[in-house]
Parts: structure tokens; C-alpha cells; sequence
């Protein structure tokens, strides 16, 4: 009896648009939402680091590989910020990590797609960069006050992110032939990946309906998906390039660009483990730890040592 | 605290970053650090990558105390019904300008 008042209460405090703290009350089942998506989203920006990692020692000059330094350096902030909101909630960050190793956890799906060229590294800013600011930007209106304030951060980090990508993008579009192809294959390659990132229709997604009532997440999967295609749209147009879908058109009415059928099955197969790279990223991503093994070790030792004399 | 900390979790603590000289310091997050000093150069790293601050502290978070939600009445209380705390509750007479300019 008692929770169902306080039920009611936090549903009160959440349809009035206030935010939910670490301390207040709240129902198991929206501690443990929010903690398995903070901690995807965290483990997304982590794995995230390895496709654009992978560009910085190629890149075609220094302040393309500055640029991609900062960039991969924001995307490890980004992973920490989250992090730290989830641990506000009583997850260790040893537990996350773990989750993350073993393959427990899952991270983004588009990471495990490959980096083949360098106007990949333009579409992933451009792209994935920007699909994944959309969804933030809705997230700062996200009923848990960590997770709003982490997002506030990363949006404000995530714009340079994604000019550089289309301007890596714009660059080939107007260099060779050969560096427009490039551009248009990159463009073929990650546009429906981009959009999977939404995640499935909300009719089809699990968790969807009570995220929302919960305020978990601000917004629905496919309106935030609209809202992606329809910005993107014209900036490709904007540079000669084609959109890799024939069902693609403009409603004058609505004034958003209809698309086509998702490969819904194409998603849940790279999800299930897959994807092209998905056994890299996990075994990249173990390899870092365990390669950074010596580091922790050290610092542990150092901290111990002026403890000691000290006392 | 001992050497046998698990491998990835060190102490967590607290950042708290003053974004301009004269401004108070806020909350921003946290970090897992083995020591103050790295736990400063964690907290730089972290949240001040654009130059978001001029200085910060870092304490560990079990040093904090907190009030708790359930507090919330009754600890604020004494507060709410002092009214003549603020100077909207006084009449000033017209034609007089008590207020420092
Ligand atoms: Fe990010
Ligand atoms: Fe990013």
C-alpha cells in the first residue's frame, strides 16, 4: 500500500516535469532501466572509440588527425560521464565493465560495422554522429537528473563532432571523381545503419511504452527517426550525393522525407552478435583493458606508497 | 583502502569544478582515482577538456554527508514560515529610497 502511494507520487513528480534524484524514491524496475540504458549508452561511446581509433595513425593530414585525437578523446569522456550517472544509482563501475567484456552487456549496433575508407570517418561524424545527437538531445528532457545533466555535456561536445564529419564528407564531394565515389559508397554503407540506431518501431520495442510514461526517455523511437532522416536528407542533396533508397519522398504536406522498409532482420542479426565486426570491437576492446592493466597497477602502487609515508 | 582493490575500481570521488574565477564551485560529476592527485588529473581530463573551468576540487565521495528526500519536510522546515527574512515583508513609507544602490 505504501508503495503504491509513493507510486503515484513519483508518477505525479514526473508527469510535472520534475526530475528524479539519486536519493529519491523510486520503483525497482526504473532503477534498473536506467541503469542498463546509461550503461549502454556508456559502453557505446567506449566501443565507439575503436572505428575512428583505428583512422588517427592514416589520417590524410595533422589537422585531420588532431581533429580525430579530440574527437575519439570526447567519445571517452562521453562514456565516463555516463558512467558516473549510473554508478549514482548503485551499479559499480567494475560491474559495468565486466558486463562489457564478457559480452554480457550490449553497446550500439553500428559499431560493429567497419571503417573501410577514410570518408568513412566522414560519414560516422556525419551520420552516426548525428543520429546519435538527435537522440541526445532529446534525452536532456529525461526524467533522471544525472542522466539529463550528462547529456547536456555531451550535446554541447557532440557539434563538432558532427560538422567535422560532414566537412570531411563535403571535402571529397568536391575533390576527383574518384573522391565523390568514395564519398557516395561511405554514404551507402552507413545510411541504414544510422537509422536502425533508433531502435525498432515503437510498436515492436519492449521497452518503449513504459520508458515514456516513466520519462526514462523523452521521445519515441520512430518520431526521433523522422526527425533524423528529415534533417539529413537535404544535406546530402546539398552535396550531389544520393541517398541509398529508392522509396525515398518528399510530402509536401507533412514536410518530412518518407522512407522506405528498415531491414529490421539485418538489426537484430548484427544485435544477436553477427555483425562484421563484432568479435573484433569485444576483443579490441579487452585488449585495451588488459594492456592498461600495468598502468592501474602502477598508479595503485603509488597511492599506497605515499600513504604509507605519510603515516 | 588496500592494495587489493578489485582491478578496475579505484575510490570514486566527487568533481566539483568552479567554471570562472569568483563563481562558486558545482557539482559535475565524478571519477575513480587512486589518489587526490590523480583523481585531480582524472577530473581535468575528464571535464574540463574545453577549458570549462579555472579550478576544481575533487572529495572523496564517502566523505560526503547529505540530507535525504524524506528529510525534505521536516528539515527545511524551520525556514518556511520566517517570512521577515526577506525584505518584501517590510512597509517602507513612500518617498523613501531605502534600497543600496
Ligand atoms: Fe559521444
Ligand atoms: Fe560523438
Amino acid at each position: 500500500m505504501e508503495d503504491l502511494k509513493r507510486l503515484e507520487e513519483f508518477q505525479a513528480k514526473i508527469d510535472a516535469g520534475e526530475k528524479i534524484e539519486p536519493k529519491d524514491w523510486m520503483p525497482d524496475a526504473y532503477r534498473k532501466n536506467l541503469i542498463r540504458m546509461m550503461s549502454q549508452h556508456a559502453h557505446s561511446e567506449i566501443v565507439g572509440m575503436l572505428p575512428e581509433g583505428n583512422w588517427i595513425q592514416r589520417a590524410p593530414s595533422l589537422r585531420r588527425k588532431l581533429i580525430a585525437t579530440a574527437k575519439v578523446q570526447d567519445e571517452a569522456g562521453h562514456g565516463l560521464y555516463l558512467y558516473s550517472a549510473a554508478e549514482t544509482l548503485g551499479a559499480s563501475r567494475e560491474e559495468l565493465l565486466e558486463a562489457l567484456h564478457n559480452g554480457k552487456a550490449k553497446y550500439s549496433s553500428i559499431f560493429n560495422y567497419p571503417t573501410l575508407t577514410w570518408a568513412d570517418m566522414g560519414a560516422v561524424g556525419w551520420l552516426v554522429d548525428g543520429a546519435a545527437m538527435v537522440n541526445q538531445v532529446s534525452l536532456i528532457g529525461t526524467s533522471y537528473g544525472p542522466y539529463s545533466r550528462a547529456m547536456v555535456r555531451i550535446c554541447r561536445e557532440e557539434a563538432f563532432h558532427n560538422r567535422q564529419g560532414y566537412e570531411i564528407i563535403a571535402e571529397l564531394c568536391n575533390g576527383t571523381e574518384e573522391q565523390k565515389e568514395m564519398a557516395q559508397d561511405a554514404l551507402n554503407r552507413w545510411w541504414w545503419p544510422s537509422i536502425m540506431m533508433f531502435g525498432p518501431s515503437d510498436a515492436d520495442s519492449p521497452h518503449s511504452e513504459q520508458a515514456l510514461k516513466w520519462g526514462i526517455k523523452a521521445e519515441g523511437n520512430d518520431s526521433l527517426r523522422q526527425k533524423f532522416i528529415t534533417m539529413t536528407v537535404p544535406q546530402a542533396h546539398a552535396r550531389g550525393l544520393t541517398i541509398p533508397d529508392p522509396d525515398l519522398k518528399y510530402n509536401e504536406e507533412t514536410k518530412q522525407w518518407e522512407f522506405g522498409e528498415v531491414d529490421w532482420d539485418e538489426f537484430f542479426n548484427v544485435i544477436k552478435g553477427n555483425g562484421i565486426m563484432n568479435r573484433k570491437r569485444l576483443k579490441d576492446r579487452n585488449a585495451a583493458h588488459d594492456n592498461g592493466k600495468w598502468v592501474r597497477d602502477a598508479a595503485a602502487a603509488y597511492a599506497l606508497k605515499k600513504k604509507t609515508k605519510v603515516a | 583502502m588496500t592494495t587489493e582493490n578489485k582491478d578496475t575500481q579505484w575510490p570514486l570521488w566527487e568533481v566539483f569544478l568552479q567554471v570562472k574565477s569568483g563563481r562558486p564551485y558545482g557539482h559535475v560529476g565524478s571519477v575513480h582515482a587512486a589518489d587526490a592527485e590523480q583523481a585531480l588529473q582524472n577530473a581535468r581530463d575528464v571535464y574540463t577538456r574545453r577549458q570549462e573551468g579555472t579550478a576544481i576540487w575533487v572529495v572523496p565521495a564517502d566523505a560526503i554527508t547529505a540530507s535525504t528526500p524524506e528529510d525534505m519536510g521536516p528539515f527545511f522546515d524551520p525556514a518556511n514560515d520566517k517570512v521577515y527574512r526577506h525584505p518584501t515583508f517590510y512597509k517602507i513609507p513612500k518617498g523613501v529610497n531605502v534600497d543600496v544602490h
